[in-house]
């Protein structure tokens, strides 16, 4: 048991700890929001530049060959300062993805470039009927000349927009809901049959919905048997948006303080009042409880035996969920009317939070999961 | 950063692990399982088996009989004794005594209560509250004055857990009424429960049993010998000890065997038609505790480990995170537990058949102890600082409010 960070994870935590401070004011991100890309490609390149896109890819594919911890602390930054880039799409998903499912060829051809920046992922899985369910997949892959041809349609994929290439899943066998028969497939994001429509989600970061007619494809690993590798994909999220979450709340707890300690109603700082002391030291105790479990996903990992991992990051999922459901609606309400506002930070976190625990399943996914498996 | 145990760590749990398997004495392992509270005798004879193997001062340094164990093994061990069920320590003479004596005490005064203090020879209570001093427990009014090579005692003290039961009471006092901050004229004395001008009055609690008491004191004469630290300094000794009590105080343990015990005696109840065990609502309400006392198992390791690297001398205050969290789960896992019983829980039979041995009992063996611990706990969100009182901790020291 060891909760020391190493030398080189505290060097990592200065440096973007500094370059956020410097580059990702409040008043900073509200101008790369009203961009038509909504992110920074120069942002993008510093973060190259200082190894932060090669954090988890293995040094022999020009990554810094970091493990799960670095990047639970860089997502936590993140976190602080409401990143807009697409480092959990790129990196945590596609590269995870790419790591686990990819030929030799095909890492070797597309792990550098991930690292250096140049390329960028997507992890289109979700669709419209699927909710939480990873198995609920209808998009179609046959076989035409030497390669592989999609058809159906993608939703909510994030950074779906302007990725270089997505990772698709897609029927390959079996039917809907079935484990089996599902494969991952390569697409190139100028692909013909491919039609990607952006959006906004609600904090402001982007996604696409995909629709795909006829559109030529590359396998990605074993066919018929990608299950494991998503599931591990959508685990590396988990654990990567805990970090993200454990983060936006430390700003919201700082922001919520800092607001209790100067608003001045009856002639005195409202956090003289008892009920609202009280309020904030929950919301301390629930971050961190919740920075605990994101400490566990984040851990669980690299655990080998897949039930096991499966569980405590079920587990996680349910602690930071309500966790930060707790620390961000009470932020939002001892703020009172200045927290409901657009040009207040406080909002944006609550947001970031709110989107971040409908991704990969909700609290109550995860807690009906490990319901079935109490024993 | 890891958060597992490591081989050493993994290997001393076993150990733990095995001896209380293998030497707790069958009748009270039976009574624990079943949800009762150790009786007497049994706290007695279970510490007395761990201090022959030179554990049950776990705390304490090696030269006053300490394992020399770190802060992990400790935890460890506490963890393992609670989870088993076996009877706790007493904690008045492990956790608060002990530590206040080697800190405070002077040598005759190690020399003489320790071992016995150890080994449970003297069963210690304390005497900080009275009526008028809860919370707020500077403003206690036990007064004692000096007369001679004596001290004599005057005043009430309240919420005495297990005075009935000791040999000696470790009280605050109030020796200079005068000084300046109510903090300052206060002192802390060792006194023999039997020593005249003493009653102990039994309270009972809402769960029936005699747990509580009053304690009144009248011209009761203590020898001066017993003053721990200084006259009037008796305040630091008290912050000492109560810093010292928040160790362990997550009490997990216990909530992991409560909830394991729910989980028994669900697969034998049924509810509508099925058994306990496959209602969707009971799952969840498991899941969640479950999940609730990973988080705090995690956390409790954090300020376990923050506290072994700042030289074991500053309580951290998250340990007031710990207090919190530890007893919502010891109320809520208790709650499961007593709901798993359902209408069994209720009878309060024990009172009318005391008398009739052979009557065999109206409900399962598994029913009787499931509502007074239920209502026993309702206590643990007040004593050892209420969780109000944590809030207030958590918001001085943590958040500057």
């Amino acid at each position: 048991m060891d909760f020391d960070l190493t030398e080189e994870q505290r060097l990592l935590t200065d440096s973007v700890t500094r370059l956020l401070a410097d580059q990702y004011g409040f008043e900073q991100r509200k101008s790369l929001l009203r961009t038509p890309a909504g992110w920074s490609e120069r942002l993008w390149s510093q973060y190259a530049e200082l190894g932060l896109l090669g954090l988890p890819i293995p040094e022999e594919y020009g990554g810094f060959g970091g493990g799960p911890v670095d990047v639970m602390l860089l997502m936590q930054a993140f976190g602080r300062h409401l990143v807009l880039e697409p480092f959990l799409a790129s990196i945590v998903l596609g590269g995870t993805a790419l790591r686990l499912a990819g030929s030799p060829a095909q890492r070797d051809e597309l792990l550098p470039a991930l690292a250096d920046g140049s390329l960028k992922l997507a992890f289109a899985h979700g669709e419209r009927q699927s909710r939480y369910d990873l198995t609920d997949v209808q998009t179609t892959a046959r076989q035409e000349g030497g390669g592989w041809r999609l058809d159906g349609a993608k939703s909510v994929v994030l950074h779906g927009d302007c990725a270089d290439r997505l990772v698709v899943s897609a029927r390959t066998g079996g039917s809907r809901d079935e484990p089996e028969g599902i494969s991952l497939f390569l697409v190139d994001g100028e692909a013909s049959g491919l039609a990607r429509r952006g959006y906004a989600l609600r904090d402001g970061t982007r996604a696409a919905e995909l629709s795909l007619t006829g559109t030529p494809a590359e396998l990605l690993g074993e066919r018929d048997a990608a299950l494991p590798v998503i599931e591990r994909v959508v685990e590396a999220g988990i654990a990567a948006t805990a970090a993200e979450t454990i983060g936006a709340m430390e700003a919201m707890q700082a922001m919520t303080l800092d607001y209790l300690k100067t608003r001045q109603q009856f002639g005195r700082p409202i956090g003289d009042n008892q009920a609202l002391q009280h309020r904030s030291a929950e919301m301390m105790i629930a971050l961190e409880q919740g920075r605990s479990m994101a400490m566990l996903a984040t851990m669980s990992l690299d655990e080998p035996d897949a039930e096991e991992r499966a569980r405590s990051i079920a587990m996680a999922r349910v602690g930071v969920g309500q966790a930060g459901r707790f620390v961000s609606q009470n932020a939002v309400q001892l703020h009172g009317g200045i927290g409901m506002t657009e040009e207040y930070a406080v909002g944006h976190f609550f947001r970031r939070v709110m989107v971040i625990e409908h991704l990969f399943g909700d609290t109550a996914h995860h807690l009906d999961r490990l319901a079935d498996q109490v024993a | 950063m890891d958060l597992r145990f490591t081989p050493e760590e993994v290997a001393f749990r076993e150990e733990v692990r095995a001896f209380i398997r293998d030497n707790l004495p069958a009748d009270i392992r039976e009574r624990m399982r079943l949800g009762h509270k150790p009786t007497k005798q049994d706290t007695i004879t279970w510490q007395r088996i761990l201090n022959a193997k030179g554990w049950a001062a776990f705390s304490w340094p090696e030269e006053w009989g300490g394992p020399g164990w770190t802060a992990v093994q400790r935890m460890i061990f506490l963890e393992e004794n609670l989870q088993a069920p076996a009877p706790e320590l007493l904690s008045f003479n492990i956790t608060m005594l002990g530590p206040v004596l080697v800190e405070f005490g002077t040598e005759a005064q190690k020399r003489r209560f320790l071992p016995r203090a150890a080994n449970l020879d003297d069963w210690w209570c304390q005497g900080f509250s009275e009526p008028g001093a809860g919370s707020d427990l500077a403003s206690l009014r036990t007064a004692a004055v000096r007369d001679g090579d004596h001290y004599v005692v005057n005043g009430q003290k309240i919420w005495t857990s297990t005075a009935h039961n000791a040999d000696w009471c470790f009280c605050l006092v109030r020796t200079d009424p005068k000084a300046a901050k109510r903090q300052e004229g206060i002192s802390f004395l060792l006194i023999d429960i039997r020593t005249p001008g003493i009653e102990v009055r039994p309270i009972i609690s809402i769960d029936g049993s005699h747990h509580l008491n009053e304690v009144f004191f009248t011209d009761v004469r203590v020898p001066a010998e017993n003053l721990v630290g200084e006259e009037n300094r008796g305040w630091s000794v008290a912050k000492y000890l109560l810093g010292n009590e928040r160790t362990g105080i997550a009490r997990l343990g216990t909530s992991k065997a409560a909830v394991r015990r729910a989980k028994e005696v669900a697969r034998e109840v049924r509810a509508r038609g099925r058994p306990l065990i496959e209602d969707r609502a009971f799952r969840t309400r498991v899941a969640q505790l479950e999940v609730d006392m990973k988080a705090l198992e995690i956390t409790q390791l954090r300020v376990v480990s923050a506290f072994a690297k700042s030289g074991g001398k500053k309580p951290d205050p998250l340990s007031s995170v710990l207090k919190v969290k530890g007893t919502e789960l010891l109320q809520a896992s208790s709650e499961l537990v007593m709901d798993v019983g359902g209408p069994l829980a209720m009878p309060a039979w024990q009172q009318e058949l005391a008398a009739l041995a052979n009557e065999p009992a109206p409900v399962p063996d598994w029913a009787p102890a499931m509502a007074p611990a239920y209502l026993m706990l309702r206590a643990a969100s007040i004593y050892g600082g209420t969780n109000e009182i944590q809030k207030n901790i958590l918001n001085k020291a943590v958040l500057g409010l």
